[in-house]
């Protein structure tokens, strides 16, 4: 009934919008909106996507990660080096500034690496810091940064979750203070926070000349909260919102089709997955049998619920990692549809008139029971408990999920280990256990010699597939839909960059 | 009456209490708040980190405890999501459901209170079924429908309001009407019936016969009297309207207390939930109070009973 009313919603919205847009271009104002009421806009404190493309925007890293190569290449750094495993050294740029004037040296950046480094100030995800053993400074402009073990995905963090605080005004104001007045080096510097509601951007006209990241465009970027996805597409027929994103696909055809609004596809860091209990600590199910869980992984048309649910860009994938991360590799056993093969392997361990299972979900309920479907015909009757995301990871974790499907963004690390390490070297959301698997997980991650982790990952993702411990589904996809007027590039890594938009 | 005020007083206490203490122990049934603040991608031992910070580990009772100690001084502690106050947050988002739910229970008032009455002047008269139509379909109509198609009509078809926000009045006009509509059937159904009975009692007869004039009887005979349990279901649905218009402010991005309530228990944001909700039940029982006093003037038969 919902789908009903919001398509029939969107074509109305659509026939009815008259006129063209006017507020954005003719003011230099970029209004975007999403659905999120961020936290708090300082990075160190949030753990939104959205917090994402804040920190982007408003601060600089020591490198920065080009969205299209995925090379990491030189920002607040000119060079660096890996001195040894555990040793990284940075030489800066000089004369950058941040948006108050300090200037920006080599004790910022010493000052932010220990403070973050630092647990007693709660910064909210320790894994994006815990690598980092302390930094020091070398000469006014060259930095040393240790790490506690080998970290071979170091540069991810560097160039990714760790932007660089002005050290005298964060000392004074402390998280609170960033979190209402924020000051960084990026390419917009914010004018106003109201927490949750709306953020506003300038243009920095000091920024860094050479900066990879381009220099920035449009002249003030508001950013509004809208919860309602109707809204936000009824603000931006109207005019009074020029971007937004996560449009789903039945109302993208839509909109693409009025033209009056630009909508471009882009994949994103984010696979889905059906986590399988072949280990058995949530008890004494059929999915300890690996034929059983091949049967599953043959029984789904995969394909077909990407063709007709997922869209997009979206494309199937058969390891346990998304391809274009490090160490990933789609050299394994793949399992395509084929529900006879299914029936007889389902058959050969016992169950030929196949079994009912628990099966939990919490987000694409349309795929979910699509899956449900497909199931059903091989003889598994699956019983769909659909949760919050929340309570659904707590279950997991307390061993209660036999059988899941779930998905997982990487945080947009461009690295096995932010995926496959997560959860198959023996973690709370491990339902495998596989000690081989842990091993191989484990050579990867403590060298950073890209030959033996290459190797180790394709091991233990290929033990991964020939076991099934998953059933590896599909990317996702995100539709950016924004004004006709704007040019604007989306990225696979789910971070769209506002300092590269500009007007036609 | 100071007995029956007294009574009601105790009693709205009580409920007070009991509505902080189930809360609270739903809110410990709703999942791991730790789990929650650390985000996706958090490890085993961030959880454990955020657990012990904010004291998740003590035991319940005294987690309790300690919450109603710090309430009745009016610290209701820290936003876990925001980081600030939950009283600075409650400060910037209740003005804006007040002011919603204000003006909607005003606007169902104005619209269904005079309709019910001349609907029940007028039994199976054109107007009669006008207001009955309305009423159905009030009643019939998802409000989240007629919402988005106001916004199609008056905030893109014929772009004269603006669509979301709370900065100025008319922010307001499109979520009053929608709130406003949803609560007006039943009011307006209310005051029909209770004036089609009242009209039809013996004293109204006798007021007739002694001359009055027509509008004396309607307003001061009639209307007070039918308007008695009109009264208790305005209160109930203005704190319903206040504490339950999520729909409505996150269609039109208003950010008031309902839709920060509903955000709140999805990402366990523990102090702000148990504020929201020990506001608007206060806010209840203060109008069911107030409401029960208000019948108790109007209607000497309650307060002595």
């Amino acid at each position: 009934m919902k789908r009903i009313l919001t398509a029939v919603t969107a074509a109305a919205l659509t026939i009815g919008a008259s006129g063209t847009a006017i507020a954005g271009k003719a003011e230099d104002t970029l209004n975007i909106v999403w659905e999120r009421e961020l936290e708090n806009v300082d990075s160190y404190f949030n753990t939104a996507r959205e917090g994402i493309i804040v920190n982007r925007m408003t601060w600089d890293n020591l490198l920065y990660r080009d969205p299209q190569t995925m090379d990491y290449v030189p920002l607040i750094a000119k060079s660096y080096e890996w001195v040894d495993d555990t040793t990284l050294k940075f030489e800066l740029k000089e004369g950058l500034t941040f948006h108050n004037g300090e200037k920006l040296d080599a004790d910022d950046v010493v000052f932010t690496y220990n403070w973050v480094a630092d647990p007693a100030n709660g910064v909210k995800t320790q894994q994006n810091v815990s690598w980092i053993d302390s930094a020091e400074k070398l000469g006014p402009y060259s930095v040393q940064i240790n790490l506690k073990e080998p970290f071979p995905a170091a540069l991810e963090f560097v160039s990714g979750a760790i932007p660089i605080y002005p050290e005298e005004y964060y000392t004074e104001v402390g998280p609170d203070g960033m979190g209402l007045k924020p000051v960084g080096s990026g390419p917009y510097m914010i004018s106003n926070v109201e927490p949750g509601r709306e953020i506003v951007w300038k243009k920095f006209d000091d920024y860094m000349k050479d900066s990879p990241k381009g220099q920035p465009q449009i002249g003030t970027i508001i950013q509004r909260t809208i919860p309602e996805r109707n809204t936000q597409i009824a603000e931006l027929l109207a005019g009074k919102a020029d971007w937004m994103w996560r449009v789903p696909a039945d109302q993208a055809d839509r909109l693409s089709s009025s033209g009056k609004v630009t909508i471009v596809n882009e994949q994103t860091f984010r696979i889905g997955y059906i986590t399988l209990d072949s280990s058995g600590v949530t008890g004494d199910t059929p999915l300890k049998d690996v034929r059983v869980r091949q049967a599953i992984n043959y029984a789904i048309d995969r394909e077909a619920i990407v063709e007709a649910l997922v869209r997009g860009k979206s494309e199937v994938v058969n390891a346990a990692c998304f391809p274009s991360q490090f160490g990933c590799t789609d050299d394994v056993t793949t399992y395509e549809y084929d529900p006879e093969k299914a029936k007889a392997l389902l058959a050969e361990a016992g169950y030929p008139d196949g079994f009912s299972i628990d099966f939990y979900a919490y987000r694409n309920r349309d795929y979910a029971e699509a899956m449900m479907g497909f199931l059903g015909e091989a003889g598994i009757k699956a019983n769909l408990n659909y949760l919050k995301y929340a309570t659904l990871r707590d279950k997991i974790r307390a061993k209660e999920v036999p059988m899941g499907f779930m998905t997982w963004g990487s945080y947009s690390i461009n690295d096995v280990s932010a995926i496959t390490s997560h959860f198959f070297k023996h973690g709370s959301d491990d339902l495998a256990l596989d000690d081989k698997v842990k091993a191989l997980l484990d050579r990867g991650d403590t060298t950073v010699d890209s030959a033996v982790r290459e190797a180790a990952y394709k091991e233990a993702l290929q033990i991964i597939a020939d076991q099934a411990y998953w059933v590896p589904l599909w990317s996702y996809n995100t539709n950016y839909a924004f004004s006709n007027d704007l040019n604007f590039t989306p990225s696979a890594d789910e971070i769209p960059r506002f300092f590269t938009a500009s007007w036609k | 009456m100071l007995i029956y005020t007294i009574k009601r007083f105790f009693l709205a206490i009580l409920v007070a209490l009991t509505v902080s203490v189930i809360t609270f122990s739903l809110n410990q049934l709703s999942g791991d708040p730790a789990i929650a603040m650390a985000g996706e991608t958090a490890s085993d031992s961030d959880i454990e980190y955020i657990r012990k910070l904010y004291g998740f580990d003590r035991p319940v009772h005294e987690q309790y405890l300690s919450w109603v100690a710090r309430a009745a001084q009016g610290d209701l502690g820290q936003s876990f999501y925001f980081r600030i106050p939950v009283t600075d947050l409650l400060a910037e988002r209740l003005p804006v459901s007040m002011i919603l739910g204000v003006s909607a229970i005003t606007f169902a008032i104005v619209l269904s209170v005079p309709l019910g009455v001349l609907a029940a002047m007028r039994p199976n008269s054109w107007l009669d079924r006008f207001a009955l139509g309305l009423s159905v379909v009030g009643q019939a109509m998802p409000s989240f429908w007629l919402a988005l198609m106001l916004i199609v009509l008056l905030g893109v078809m014929f772009p004269i309001l603006p669509m979301t926000g709370s900065d100025s009045w008319q922010n307001f006009v499109m979520p009053t009407i929608v709130l406003g509509y949803y609560a007006t059937p039943a009011i307006m159904r209310l005051t029909r019936a209770g004036m089609l009975e009242v009209l039809g009692s013996d004293y109204i007869r006798t007021a007739r016969a002694k001359g009055l004039k027509r509008h004396t009887i309607l307003f001061k005979h009639a209307l007070r009297n039918a308007v008695i349990p009109v009264v208790s279901l305005a209160a109930v649905q203005f704190g319903f309207m206040l504490g339950g218009s999520i729909v409505i402010e996150s269609i039109f991005a208003l950010h008031g207390a309902g839709y920060l309530a509903w955000e709140s228990i999805g990402r366990l944001d523990l102090p702000v939930v148990q504020a929201i909700v020990l506001v608007f039940s206060l806010f209840y029982i203060v109008l069911t109070f107030l409401s029960d006093l208000l019948n108790a003037w109007l209607d000497p038969r309650i307060r002595v009973s």
